[in-house]
């Protein structure tokens, strides 16, 4: 029977909320950082997901989400490569609606069912503009989440899935804009979001006879608090058995939100119980798992999961900030460097290897390892007698550091690191995701896949150290774990 | 392997003013330094046999600007260290027997690019950590050693940013005695250790200004040097060392030297005969694009122990009056980095020391001198050492 085996998550360590000065909001958001978007939030949830796990049986890659970097141009592939799955997979994106993370689910586990996928990868990944000081961009959140699909050690199957459609412009972006509108409110809330859902249950009655009342945990899809609610109300769905939705800390995360969700009710749900998954976008999916008896009994594989992400934290300092992340504020005024011109599409494809997967090579005559690749070993001298070796989430520490406060105006000051892998290796990168002040050498860190230069159209990645996420767990987070 | 030395005379060398020259282009530049070259050595332009210029794409520049008769020019290209190695050519040319007279030149238009800083707009092929290394400021590089030094060595921060400091005062106040120098204006301590950061560690004061300047120097054999000045200056060794990265790839590589520098200068000692730099030195020139470096290369040229240079600079032995005065013209900080021609400016400086015509700069009793100049980034250099001595 084909159903979940594994899961991931990525929460982006940022946060838009009461601490951040300018902020309007009364909630608090995920907010990916400057160089994040959603493949690399994608490329995260997948090492998540992975860590501790051979990649080498991967055999299909569903990259769900409405907000990919080409209209033309497949991602899936691209976050394969990051990922260092295999080239002879299946990959494929899907996209164009808030429900394509539970449509992707739906479709890998059929093709998992007809015994075509074995281990089968359904990735969601959002990360959604709203104009600046909307609604939108007070309950939108980003981040992403991903299953390991499969059949013969599934933590949970799929019993039932139902689907209805409704052609409807509630929510949508324009091909060649960034940012989402929307109808009128009630509008949307009466002809869209409860009309579908209201529909979906109906037809999930008459095909199980199950009610709202028949189930263990259900998650419901909302774009916001008050609609939650609201929803929550008129479906009759029970309080106790309702999935916290997350919406004061989390945000709405678009496609992956309902997923998202549904990991959180995983991490949570022991054997046995029965889930329904509500999500909503051009109509609404039903969607019926049932957990086994092996969710209990799962190795721990050193994950961070979704809690683990949830509960590290850092406050965006001022609002300000955010606005250049996302390009809607000027980053002209102060410019002191020159417009760069965009990668060359021959050598970064010539150089996947090194600059996607993060692959050195070990020496095979005295095990140096050395990256990037090497023809004569840096150790010993020998000749072309080299294995490649994946260097992202080997154990690293922090060798040296500057703090650049000329080079640009985003992310001032830009960290330049030299980092020692326990393995021998050494790279020199950019550090991602830090506090300045917290910054110390030998501190441990990892490598995190993220936007680098881009230009004449290229949309480009590189990987950058960051230090370790538990250096942000948050105190409250941290008294309640503990 | 034979040695360079007092096999190449130099007999002339001029420099520009360095500075913001917005009212001339490379050619004025390179006409400027080779004009002050030319009435240096008494020489007429024709009796000129080959040509060395700085920059990949300048190799045209030379024979265009001077109109020079259809002579061989070639030009070269090392980084930061492109004007040393202008002259390293120039040198072995003589050297070889081939030429008797030789022109070696370079000008800098930093200003020109329309950034602060150098242009590191990137080669598109360049992609991964080489891209990431050579796209973006160039002070994050050394400000790395910095880090790393105060950290191998234990020393706090605050002696770090006071040893870097008065670096930079000394170097501030050589400048005001060189008419040249882009800056010739003092600065008091505090200002240096209060500057905003450019490159943490690294403040306002600790990095030195991409600028405009050239610099020429003619290069003659010492038989045919005779013809033209009594106080003519020989070469006494040279050496250029070229990295490998082996800091971007090796736990090994420290990050409190520059391996590129220890081993130029033993290259340059060896051909000297110099086997105690400290008492047969008597004036040094450092590339100290950043005082970190010229921290680190104290050491590493073999003037300063390993860790104790802080100490040194705390005792004011690198001063004009010091034990060996470094960067009496200002250095890099205070006359400018225009990248092509800064090796051949810290020659200047070192031909003019040895020769006595350093006017109020001019360190008394001066024997050998060492110019040393380099280039690159993070973990790989090429390094220039040279060691011009008097006539016997």
């Amino acid at each position: 029977m084909a159903g979940i085996t594994d899961f991931g998550a990525y929460v982006p360590l940022h946060r838009l909320g009461p601490a951040t000065d300018g902020w309007s909001g009364n909630n608090e958001r995920s907010v990916a950082n400057f160089d994040e978007d959603s493949i690399t939030m994608a490329v995260a949830a997948v090492e998540d997901c992975l860590k501790g796990q051979s990649r080498a049986d991967v055999d299909a890659l569903y990259l769900a989400s409405t907000s990919l970097p080409y209209q033309e141009k497949q991602a899936a592939t691209l976050v394969a490569t990051a990922t260092d799955l295999s080239d002879d997979i299946f990959t494929t994106d899907v996209s164009h609606s808030l429900r394509s993370g539970t449509l992707a689910l739906a479709m890998a586990l059929d093709a998992a069912a007809a015994g075509r996928v074995q281990g089968g990868l359904v990735v969601a990944s959002d990360s959604r503009l709203g104009p600046a000081g909307s609604d939108f961009e007070k309950a939108t959140g980003d981040g992403s989440v991903c299953f390991q699909v499969g059949s013969g050690n599934e933590i949970a199957t799929l019993e039932t899935l139902v689907s209805a459609a409704n052609e409807i412009n509630d929510v949508w972006r324009p091909a060649g804009e960034t940012m989402i509108r929307s109808w009128e409110d009630r509008f949307v809330q009466q002809e869209g979001y409860l009309d579908s859902l209201q529909r979906v249950l109906e037809l999930l009655k008459k095909k199980t006879g199950k009610t709202v009342d028949d189930f263990d945990r259900i998650v419901l899809y909302a774009p916001d608090s008050r609609r939650h609610a609201e929803a929550t109300r008129l479906l009759g769905i029970p309080r106790a058995k309702l999935q916290d939705p997350m919406l004061d800390r989390l945000g709405n995360t678009g496609c992956a939100f309902a997923l998202m969700q549904l990991a959180a009710a995983l991490e949570a749900a022991g054997p046995g119980e029965s889930i329904l998954v509500l999500n909503y976008g051009d109509g609404a999916d039903a969607m019926v798992l049932r957990t086994t008896d092996r969710i209990a009994d799962r190795p721990a594989r050193g994950n961070r999961g979704l809690q683990g992400h949830l509960a590290a934290c850092l406050p965006v300092g001022n609002y300000s900030e955010y606005l250049k992340w996302r390009g809607l504020f000027s980053e002209d005024s102060g410019v002191r460097r020159p417009n760069l011109s965009g990668p060359s599409a021959a050598a970064l494809h010539r150089e996947q290897d090194q600059v996607l997967r993060f692959k050195g090579v070990q020496c095979d005559a005295c095990q140096a390892v050395m990256y990037p690749p090497q023809r004569i070993c840096i150790a010993c001298s020998a000749r072309d007698g080299m294995t490649p070796i994946r260097l992202v989430g080997e154990p690293a520490k922090l060798f040296t550091y500057s703090m650049d406060y000329i080079a640009g105006t985003t992310d001032v000051p830009l960290v330049l690191t030299v980092i020692d892998f326990d393995n021998g290796a050494r790279a020199v990168l950019m550090m991602t995701d830090r506090d300045v002040d917290a910054i110390k050498i030998d501190m441990p860190v990892e490598l995190s896949f993220r936007l680098a230069r881009s230009g004449g159209g290229i949309t480009n990645y590189y990987w950058k150290s960051m230090p370790a996420r538990e250096l942000f767990v948050r105190e409250r987070e941290a008294v309640a774990a503990g | 392997m034979e040695s360079i030395k007092d096999k190449v005379a130099i007999i002339g060398m001029g420099t520009t003013k360095v500075g913001e020259r917005w009212d001339a282009g490379v050619e004025d530049l390179l006409y400027e330094a080779a004009s002050e070259a030319f009435a240096d050595a008494k020489i007429d332009p024709s009796e000129i046999e080959a040509g060395y210029v700085g920059g990949l794409s300048a190799t045209h520049t030379l024979n265009r600007v001077l109109k020079l008769n259809y002579i061989p020019v070639s030009g070269v290209e090392n980084a930061c260290s492109t004007g040393g190695d202008v002259f390293r050519n120039g040198a072995m040319a003589i050297a070889s027997g081939m030429y008797d007279i030789v022109i070696v030149a370079a000008a800098g238009k930093q200003k020109d690019a329309g950034t602060t800083g150098i242009d590191m707009a990137g080669d598109p092929s360049t992609v991964g950590m080489e891209a990431m290394i050579h796209n973006g400021s160039v002070p994050r590089h050394f400000a790395l050693y910095a880090t790393r030094y105060m950290h191998h060595y234990g020393y706090s921060f605050d002696e770090l940013k006071l040893t870097l400091a008065k670096i930079a005062v000394k170097n501030h106040k050589n400048g005001t005695l060189n008419p040249k120098a882009h800056f010739q204006k003092e600065i008091k301590l505090e200002d240096a250790l209060n500057a905003p950061y450019i490159a943490w560690p690294l403040g306002l004061y600790d990095c030195c200004a991409n600028i405009d300047g050239g610099a020429c120097a003619i290069l003659a054999s010492p038989e045919v040097a005779k013809r033209y000045r009594d106080d003519y200056v020989l070469v006494k060794g040279i050496g250029l060392s070229s990295g490998w990265r082996e800091g971007r790839m090796s736990q090994k590589y420290s990050f409190t030297m520059f391996p590129e520098n220890v081993k130029a200068a033993q290259q340059a000692y060896d051909q000297a005969g110099i086997t105690d730099p400290v008492n047969e030195l008597s004036h040094v020139q450092l590339h100290d694009a950043f005082t970190v470096n010229e921290l680190v290369d104290y050491e590493d040229v073999g003037i300063a122990p390993r860790g104790k240079a802080p100490h040194l600079v705390k005792d004011g032995y690198f001063e004009m009056d010091g034990k060996i005065p470094v960067n009496t013209d200002g250095g890099l900080k205070c006359t400018g980095h225009p990248v092509p021609a800064t090796g051949l400016k810290q020659l200047a400086e070192s031909y003019h020391q040895v020769q006595g015509t350093a006017g109020p700069r001019q360190v008394k009793n001066v024997r050998y001198s060492l110019a040393h100049s380099q280039g690159g980034l993070t973990g790989s250099f090429s390094t220039i050492v040279t060691v011009l001595g008097p006539r016997d």
